[in-house]
């Protein structure tokens, strides 16, 4: 379990005021110039050493992220674009850290300008947070007023503009690209890759994209060295990182906690455990509702980091610990997912645009227990049919989901088509 | 080059290829949609998916060939298992809210979902909910749609913003709820509009004239060439029976890359509209039938009883390089020298490169600025239009206008409506001559709208001056573009159809005329005159509409229209074309050099030829510029010329309304409706 | 999702005053000046809340001519975004969370609430009311939730929420967050 002096958000939860004045009792713009100093390839290289990776979902290394921007000045803005667009199903940390930790994540976005020679920094902040948008606006006004962020930031001789934006209700916009489109005001619709955003992002400039929980552990990683983070949770998942527990556990909560801590330790000792106590349980989406399910078996051990869950074929993505007891009408759950990707899908891949909601109404038929049995096998088919046929993730994430449920609960399933004739037979005889 | 192998083939091809392209090279299909090598990439069709593998090994998941580019060593395969199961999966999830309405669907016999579903899928789906039905919108009185059978593939939305550079046309809603409109259905304004119709690889976007009309393959086609404007589009007409049944593009990259005007798509009904099937003359003040026989006679009868110089002749827009030859051969052998093809009273003159459109089309791709000079280009050149707004799209591309401040689609930098402005960029006295300072390859438009009136060889020679001064013209770029609006005009130029020392220009003419003081008027299809009927002057009209040239006539002969004869054009960049015949003249009417030849014989001049072939051989031999099979050449830079101040010069209107340019266009209820249309949409 | 259509009724005055032009004049100083574009979201999220709350097509109109941007292309992101209501949604414009983790903690209950309270989905009824149901909102660990105008009402179940939808009828104050006195999202234990 991790040591409470080891957590970096100490403010998680909003106890004490998000402002300059008390953000700095807790440590936060202490001495930022010194970091600022150290220059790029340093500050980049203890990134990387801590062994940071992404926490958008994919896990990719923070620090080498970095690297692939222009070494050299191109002439053009350089930026970093920070993605609060928090929306995946079962995730609700970059909110706590919007609204209680701001100047965490503004501090981190002045060191990783830095480290990537950007110039300007937008945070494109989801347009449901209105009240956190308030805040972090009344937040960045304090570190402008402070000489923190903007010319000369934190007397450091560089110049960092923050900008902040927002959107207007599209968990599209999430996906980096779509995120960059919507920011020059277009639709949020994923872009071709090459480029990627490093060499063409924002406005064909170089850019890179972060989320808030990645840029905003980087201030307290430089400060307290990266062999300290890379000193908790295990090789190659280091760090802390918040979890969100959500579903059918007694006290549904955010928590920072260790990389690789047990999924069970997590769940009772954070969460209240298991409604009815771990027998109860029946099934975890242990990453956000794109990754697939884990039935309990599975829960009794596995680790909570990136590697531990790739190898059950599922994945630690933004760490959502979306937790269903035995209570549950998993089909109905998994088709109420299809349904979000559905509503979700962005509209320009054909395989994501029209295969999102035939998924769908397969699941509601599932569910009612309507189908056929083969209609699974045409069900899954599908659902390979999409997965890796589109441009962006989202199309892997309408279908991971229903392969999930159908790799471990295929007999729910083919129960419930059972129960179903039974009935109508009942009814009609 | 690289070396790429495809299916395990090797090839070498060129650097920067997209994949597909490079397969279509390679001659391996692989099935696209929304793929269209004229607008951006949009890849999102998903149709195009193949397997690659380079050093690093094979791709993770199928790559869309159609975004990804060729690289050395690169394997690609068209036909694995997993490009198999995308494919057959991308059509099942088109086919799967589609219509299965091919039957009543008039892109039937040549839909690309039809082809590729027996090609690469398994021809249906095993979606069995109740598909998706789309509300049809409204895009004007050319564009039909079924929106339930549209796939999304944006290439409607691409050509609205790239080409036509309206932004007429998008998408609103997301997901599976996307739907391709305008905004609330407002009709299309753009002139292009209907390129739309072909771009749509489906269904959902039809031609609204030719709707049910016929199937693809009752057609006869005919590849030729447009006359709606002076840029000689290249298209096919497709016909049945005696009528053209719809007008489509054909790829030309010099000219028209694959587009034409929505006036050159619909202006085919204008031909079975106020035709002239029969020679008429005019007795007590009223056009009655006669025989080709007693016309012929009484022509012969008035011209001979005319003194020679107060006969005259003027050339309309559409007519043949031939019919004018022919023409200009009969006038010589009256003893009359006037005659003039520039009936909108233009004063061009001198040797071609003071007035073709020198830097041709292809220059404008390789051009670094533009200076448009009384020319509303978008109106007289729509397609010319497009490629500066493709260049525009640059934002070191500086586009200057003097003259008409319309809305071309594109940001200019409107200097002014005084063609004097001219006079002050000369002399280094204008904010543009700094842009212009910078340009290495810039190109001046001179609109016939600038070369009217007495002043106007003055006022191209200024333009000349202006060219040298800056780069419009140096050693090795010749930017100085006169624009023709007019199809006939550049070849009737050519072999010198106007007069040169003596003779009457239109001017006098028409001053002449309208003093009583000619004889006989020969009009050969000119109908953009603006005259009253007399009785001292004896009007003879040959041509195929009942328009104004019939009207004040007093002998009509019928003749064919382009597309029922053969016959040779110039266009503005001086390029020579042939448009083919694909159906026969109405009625009686004869073909246009024919009925000279016939009148000339009926007077029993020797004309030198009597057919078309020895007509041609004679023209070319006299002209070798006209020589459709030479070799297009540049010509050389136009000469500096001796020029005074301006005095009172001014700029006119070439086109007032778009869609009624020629006595076609105004016969055609095709276009007149969507004239009618915006006007409506305009006042609500 | 149904296509999002313009509302029928566009009886409503709507222009940009000075006052207004201030503001989104400020929002572009956030964006390269020759990109006025990214400012759209905002500038229709702006004109949504000086006509009460929904976009009417002379908000579109407006905000395309305040970028420079052809018509359709603001159409597009009216309707492409979901939190831009074309259609009235009352003063009180309650978004019900219907996503999986809410709907395992009973979101049901919550649409039941508003059903019995509000009434039909989308209707606005006669004291300013209107509900609909959303995707996620970002708040899964204080499900199930909902969003009022601006402010989230977390850790609700059938009773809190027709609390809270009568105190609002009645014009009382109502907290905003946790309805079961929690700060944020930390553990709590309930009885
Ligand atoms: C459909 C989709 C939605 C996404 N939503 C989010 C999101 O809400 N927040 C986020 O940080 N990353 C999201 N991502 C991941 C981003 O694309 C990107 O990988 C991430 O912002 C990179 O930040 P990181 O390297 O710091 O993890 C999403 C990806 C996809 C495909
Ligand atoms: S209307 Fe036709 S061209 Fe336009 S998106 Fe649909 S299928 Fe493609
Ligand atoms: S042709 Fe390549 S994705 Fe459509």
């Amino acid at each position: 379990m991790l040591d409470s002096k080891d957590r970096i958000f100490d403010n998680l939860y909003g106890f004490e005021p998000w402002n300059l004045a008390s953000a700095k009792l807790r440590g936060d713009w202490d001495n930022t110039k010194d970091i600022l100093l150290k220059g790029r390839e340093k500050i980049t290289e203890e990134v990387i050493s801590s062994g940071l990776r992404g926490r958008g979902g994919a896990g990719f290394s923070t620090g080498v992220k970095w690297t692939f921007m222009p070494k050299e000045p191109t002439g053009k803005t350089h930026y970093l674009v920070v993605n609060a667009d928090e929306s995946e199903p079962g995730t609700c940390k970059d909110r706590e850290i919007l609204r209680n930790e701001p100047h965490k994540l503004l501090e981190g976005c002045v060191i990783a300008c830095a480290a990537m020679g950007a110039q300007v920094c937008y945070i494109y902040i989801r347009g449901e947070f209105i009240n956190e948008r308030y805040i972090l606006e009344s937040a960045l006004k304090e570190a402008y007023d402070d000489g923190l962020v903007g010319k000369n930031a934190c007397g450091s001789g560089l110049d960092i503009e923050i900008f902040i934006h927002h959107g207007a209700g599209a968990y599209i916009c999430g996906e980096e690209t779509a995120l960059l489109e919507s920011l020059e005001g277009k639709k949020g619709m994923p872009r071709l890759k090459p480029p990627f955003p490093a060499a063409a992002g924002l406005y064909g400039c170089p850019t890179t994209v972060n989320n808030v929980e990645s840029i905003a552990v980087v201030p307290t990683i430089l400060r307290r060295g990266s062999s300290w983070f890379s000193g908790i949770g295990r090789e190659n998942n280091t760090g802390t990182k918040i979890f969100c527990i959500s579903g059918h556990v007694n006290t549904p909560c955010n928590i920072e906690e260790e990389m690789g801590i047990p999924l069970k330790d997590l769940i009772e000792k954070h969460a209240g455990g298991v409604i009815g106590g771990w027998d109860n349980l029946l099934a975890v989406i242990p990453g956000g509702s794109s990754v697939p399910m884990i039935p309990k078996d599975i829960c009794d051990e596995v680790l909570m980091d990136f590697d531990s869950l790739q190898a059950v074929k599922s994945g630690l993505g933004t760490a959502a610990v979306i937790v269903m007891d035995k209570s549950t009408d998993l089909i109905k759950a998994i088709s109420r997912i299809s349904y979000f990707y559905k509503h979700e899908s962005c509209g320009q891949c054909t395989p994501c645009r029209e295969g999102t909601g035939w998924l769908w109404e397969m699941m509601e038929k599932m569910a009612r227990g309507e189908a056929k049995k083969d209609d699974i096998d045409t069900l899954l088919s599908l659902t390979k049919r999409i997965e890796g046929h589109t441009i962006c993730a989202l199309g892997d994430a309408a279908a991971w989901p229903i392969q999930g449920l159908i790799r471990h609960f295929r007999h729910h399933i083919e129960d419930r088509i059972d129960q179903y004739q039974k009935e109508s037979n009942q009814n009609y005889g | 080059m690289v070396n790429i192998k495809i299916d395990d083939k090797d090839y070498e091809v060129e650097d920067g290829l997209a994949i597909i392209q490079a397969c279509e090279i390679a001659g391996v299909e692989v099935p696209r949609f929304c793929y269209h090598e004229k607008l951006s990439i949009a890849g999102n069709c998903r149709m195009c998916l193949v397997d690659v593998e380079d050093s690093r090994g094979l791709s993770p998941k199928p790559v869309a060939s159609c975004a990804m580019q060729v690289s050395e060593g690169l394997k690609i395969f068209t036909k694995s298992e997993r490009v198999k199961n995308a494919q057959e999966g991308a059509l099942e999830f088109l086919l799967m809210n589609h219509p299965l309405d091919c039957p009543i669907c008039d892109q039937g016999g040549e839909c690309d979902l039809q082809d590729q579903s027996m090609a690469f899928g398994y021809g249906s789906s095993r979606f069995d909910g109740d598909k998706r039905a789309v509300e049809s919108k409204d895009m004007g009185p050319f564009i039909k749609t079924e929106m339930t059978r549209c796939i999304h593939c944006t290439r409607c939305v691409r050509f609205s913003s790239e080409i036509s550079g309206n932004d007429e046309i998008g998408s609103i809603g997301r997901g599976h709820d996307m739907e391709i409109t305008t905004y609330l259905n407002q009709a299309v304004e753009s002139e292009l509009s209907g390129n739309v119709i072909d771009l749509c690889p489906v269904g959902a976007l039809t031609s609204k004239p030719y709707a049910f009309s016929a199937r693809p393959w009752e057609l006869n086609k005919t590849e030729t060439i447009d006359i709606m404007d002076a840029m000689g589009s290249n298209i096919r007409i497709d016909s049945k029976g005696l009528r053209v049944m719809r007008v489509l593009p054909r790829l030309n990259e010099d000219i028209n890359e694959e587009w034409i005007t929505d006036k050159t798509r619909f202006f085919w009904d204008g031909l079975n509209n106020q035709r002239i099937d029969k020679p008429y003359k005019r007795v007590d003040g009223i056009l009655k039938p006669t025989s080709w026989k007693s016309a012929l006679e009484l022509a012969k009868e008035k011209i001979s009883n005319s003194k020679s110089e107060k006969i005259s002749a003027l050339s309309g827009d559409l007519v043949d390089i031939e019919s004018v030859y022919a023409l200009k051969k009969l006038m010589k052998n009256i003893g009359s020298d006037n005659f003039d093809c520039r009936q909108d009273g233009s004063r061009i003159s001198g040797p071609p490169e003071r007035w073709l459109f020198n830097s041709t089309f292809n220059g404008v791709e390789d051009s670094d600025g533009c200076l448009i000079i009384g020319s509303d280009i978008r109106k007289e050149a729509p397609l010319l239009n497009s490629r500066l707004l493709r260049k525009s799209r640059d934002d070191e591309y500086k586009i200057g206008v003097i003259g008409f401040n319309n809305d071309l689609t594109f940001d200019f930098n409107f200097l002014g409506e005084n063609p004097s402005i001219v006079e002050d960029i000369l002399i280094g006295n204008n904010n543009f001559c700094n842009d212009l300072s910078s340009m290495k390859k810039p190109l001046m438009i001179l609109g016939q709208g600038a070369l009217i009136g007495k002043d106007a060889q003055n006022f191209q020679n200024i333009c000349i001056e202006l060219a040298y001064k800056f780069n419009f013209i140096n050693n090795d770029w010749n930017g100085f573009n006169v624009l023709h609006s007019a199809a006939s005009r550049a070849g009737a130029m050519s072999i010198g159809f106007f007069p040169s020392g003596k003779g009457m220009i239109t001017e006098e003419i028409i001053s002449n005329y309208n003093n009583k003081k000619l004889d006989l008027l020969y009009l050969l299809g000119a109908d953009e005159l603006n005259i009253e009927r007399n009785d001292d002057c004896f009007v003879i009209y040959q041509g195929h509409h009942g328009d104004t040239g019939a009207q004040i006539a007093d002998l009509v002969f019928p003749a064919a229209a382009f597309c029922e004869q053969n016959g040779l054009y110039m266009n503005t960049e001086g390029r020579v074309q042939e448009s083919i015949r694909s159906t026969f003249p109405l009625g009686e009417a004869k073909e246009n050099w024919e009925i000279i030849y016939l009148l000339a014989k009926e007077m029993s001049f020797d004309i030198g030829f009597s057919n078309l072939n020895e007509l041609r051989d004679q023209l070319i031999e006299e002209f070798p510029i006209i020589n459709p099979y030479r070799e297009f050449e540049t010509l050389p830079s136009p000469k500096k010329d001796e020029f005074n101040k301006l005095n009172g010069h001014q700029f006119k209107r070439i086109i007032d309304n778009y869609w009624q340019t020629n006595s076609i266009t105004r016969a055609s209820s095709n276009l007149s409706k969507r004239n009618n249309y915006i006007k409506e949409e305009n006042n609500r | 999702m149904t296509v999002r259509r313009l509302a029928d009724n566009q009886d409503i005055k709507f222009k940009f005053d000075n006052q207004d032009l201030k503001f989104l004049n400020s929002l572009l100083e956030n964006y390269p000046k020759d990109k006025k574009q990214s400012a759209v979201v905002p500038s229709l999220f702006y004109a949504q809340r000086k006509a009460g709350g929904w976009l009417p097509e002379k908000a579109i109109l407006a905000v395309s001519d305040f970028l420079d941007m052809p018509k359709i292309r603001v159409l597009e992101i009216a309707t492409f975004y979901s939190m831009f209501n074309l259609q009235p949604s009352g003063d009180h414009f309650v978004q019900v969370c219907g996503t999986t983790p809410c709907w395992l903690r009973g979101a049901e209950n919550i649409k039941k609430a508003c059903k019995d309270y509000i009434g039909q989905e989308r209707e606005v009824s006669k004291d300013g009311l209107c509900w609909i149901e959303v995707e996620c909102l970002g708040a899964c660990v204080n499900a199930p939730m909902i969003q009022i105008n601006d402010d989230y009402y977390e850790d609700l179940d059938y009773e809190s929420t027709v609390k809270i939808l009568k105190d609002i009828k009645n014009k009382k104050n109502i907290i905003k967050g946790s309805q079961i006195g929690r700060k944020s999202s930390e553990p709590l234990e309930r009885d």
